[in-house]
């Protein structure tokens, strides 16, 4: 029987021949992930059954990361358990301090994910994995518990969509405007329940940032995962991580997908979505006149190398405009280090920008960067739903970094090229 | 086992940050997130609504983060049920797992105003209006998951598998 990448990967970790969507499975599972915000909750049921190790030390990551460095003392609280249960459990994979990075940008770069995988996290942006070839999904504090005692998760396997990305992508566009305007496309549950299979000739030329971007974003559509079967890009980036063997997975020419949806991406410019659903997507052409008090560039979605290259190539020589806060945050601590010895820092800086360890911090209203009430953010992050990163009368509207770069210097929602020519 | 309370009604694509805003996220003691049960999608709920209560919501309820907080938010809040045309698929396994009963029916929803008298039975997922005196069923739930139920929950079900 033909099947998607997804179907296969699930069907090889359920020791199965195939499936089919609707068909309940278990599967062993590669990685189990949990952050300062999930992992006390898995940690106590863990504890509350009376298990005593993980099913393996390798496969069992924690990414102390949403409220890092910690911002009060609750929160340190939540760290200090998941530090003691990393000692106590021998874990290879606990980061802190200065380890930390923003967990969906360092487990691709660390080569703890890699192709091929099965990977849950009690976090809802575990999809972004599906860049690498990897079934990647989020799940709540209770399935990381039974994981990280079983070693398996059970699954529906979901309906495969399709998407097709065609002709020339205009500039400024990147992988964000992609996911962003296709969830303006198909809606915040248009793709409920269901695998999002990204590919196309545009796909294929895609860097492996933009890709990471796009799969990062699938939950948003409601996606169940994002996925891009792997390539000649994918293979130079885990090349030189991979920390497993790993194993590149492709849909068959005549599987079967629930929904096909093609575009020309020659038609979309950046996007903008504007409060406080991302599938209130605009053309950036199409904004008007938006004023922001606050630009925030980083996340899980864009924090990383390419994201902080394009908002430097717009910041270079500017100035943010005067009472717009500008937050940088390079998402692990060796994009930290590459940004700082390209010089990409110096130019933040005598932009007026503040740069921010790895958090995710202002993106879910933690900490590092909240709104007061009547504010308006233009974030580079995944959700700008009510009060998503402060007050709840404040507002977030979702970009590109491009965009987001050009946004703090005019003070206004802001098209690239009205800040510099590429 | 049957359900009955008065309805709240809530709109589409509830978000997790609604049902409990992340700045409370830095503890996960269910008594602290009841206090902030749907706070940002009415400041006032958790003061109006009695313990036995059903929320009753549009497509999509539950979107956004994972946190188990939200449901057991609104567990600990006395909610006895949550009644919505659809659910976002975390939240939906995460009520499995943590045992807060979800029942899937648009008809329903679209029946059933703010203050109306609501009964639903656990076993044939029936829901009845009883201010208007109207009969919905909800989408069955499958089999493993009642299973989960059964067994009382996923840990429950762990255990068993662990012996």
């Amino acid at each position: 029987m033909p099947m998607t990448i997804t179907e296969k990967i699930l069907a090889k970790h359920a020791g199965l021949k195939e499936v089919r969507p609707g068909q309940l499975i278990n599967a062993k599972v590669d990685i189990a992930l949990g952050n300062d915000i999930t992992a006390p909750i898995a940690i106590k049921e863990f504890k509350g059954v009376g298990a005593g190790k993980v099913f393996d030390k390798n496969k069992v990551v924690l990414v102390p990361d949403h409220f890092t460095p910690n911002k009060d003392i609750k929160s340190a609280e939540q760290c200090k358990i998941l530090r003691n249960f990393a000692k106590e459990q021998k874990l290879t994979h606990h980061f802190e301090g200065g380890e930390v990075g923003i967990e969906h940008a360092l487990l691709p770069e660390q080569g703890i994910v890699v192709p091929g995988d099965l990977v849950i996290g009690a976090d809802s942006h575990t999809c972004t994995y599906g860049a690498l070839g990897a079934f990647a999904t989020g799940v709540g504090s209770t399935d990381l518990a039974a994981a990280m005692i079983i070693g398996e998760a059970w699954f529906k396997v979901p309906e495969s969509m399709k998407f097709i990305y065609r002709g020339k992508l205009n500039k400024w566009v990147d992988g964000k405007d992609l996911i962003l305007y296709t969830i303006g496309n198909i809606g915040v549950d248009g793709a409920l329940y269901r695998a999002m299979e990204f590919c196309g000739p545009v796909i294929d030329k895609l860097s492996m940032d933009s890709r990471l971007s796009m799969c990062n974003m699938a939950i948003e559509a409601g996606g169940k995962n994002g996925i891009i079967v792997p390539d000649k890009i994918t293979k130079a980036y885990v090349d030189k991580r991979a920390e497993r063997p790993y194993k590149f997975y492709t849909s068959d020419g005549d599987a079967v997908y629930c929904n096909v949806r093609e575009y020309d991406c020659s038609k979309i410019e950046p996007q903008v979505a504007f409060p406080h659903l991302p599938e209130n997507t605009k053309n950036i052409t199409d904004v008007g006149t938006i004023t922001i008090d606050q630009v925030v560039i980083g996340s899980c979605t864009n924090g990383r190398m390419e994201d902080l290259r394009i908002a430097a190539k717009i910041l270079r020589g500017k100035k943010v405009a005067p009472y717009v806060r500008l937050i940088i945050i390079p998402a692990t601590p060796l994009i930290y280090k590459q940004a700082m010895e390209e010089g990409l820092f110096v130019i933040y800086l005598k932009a007026g920008a503040i740069i921010s360890p790895p958090t995710c911090g202002p993106c879910l209203g933690g900490h590092m960067g909240i709104l007061a009430e009547g504010e308006r953010a233009l974030a580079t992050t995944n959700r700008n739903f009510v009060g998503r990163m402060g007050h709840p009368k404040s507002e977030v509207y979702l970009a590109n970094p491009a965009v987001a770069a050009a946004t703090a210097v005019k003070g206004r929602i802001a098209h690239p090229e009205e800040v510099v020519r590429k | 086992m049957k359900f009955k309370g008065k309805a709240w009604k809530f709109g589409a694509d509830i978000d997790t940050d609604q049902i409990i805003p992340a700045r409370y996220l830095n503890t996960s003691d269910p008594k602290e997130l009841a206090k902030h049960c749907m706070e940002d999608a009415d400041p006032d709920f958790i003061k109006k609504m009695k313990p036995g209560d059903i929320i009753v919501a549009g497509k999509n309820f539950g979107c956004g983060s994972s946190r188990e907080h939200a449901p057991i938010s609104i567990k600990a809040a006395g909610i006895s049920c949550v009644i919505a045309k659809s659910f976002a698929r975390i939240f939906y396994r995460n009520s499995f797992n943590m045992g807060l009963p979800i029942f899937e029916s648009p008809a329903a929803v679209d029946s059933i105003a703010e203050g109306d008298e609501v009964e639903v039975h656990m076993d044939t997922g029936r829901i009845v209006n009883l201010t208007k005196n109207k009969t919905f069923d909800s989408q069955p739930i499958p089999p493993f998951m009642q299973e989960l139920i059964s067994t009382g929950g996923l840990m429950e079900w762990v255990k068993k598998k662990i012996g």
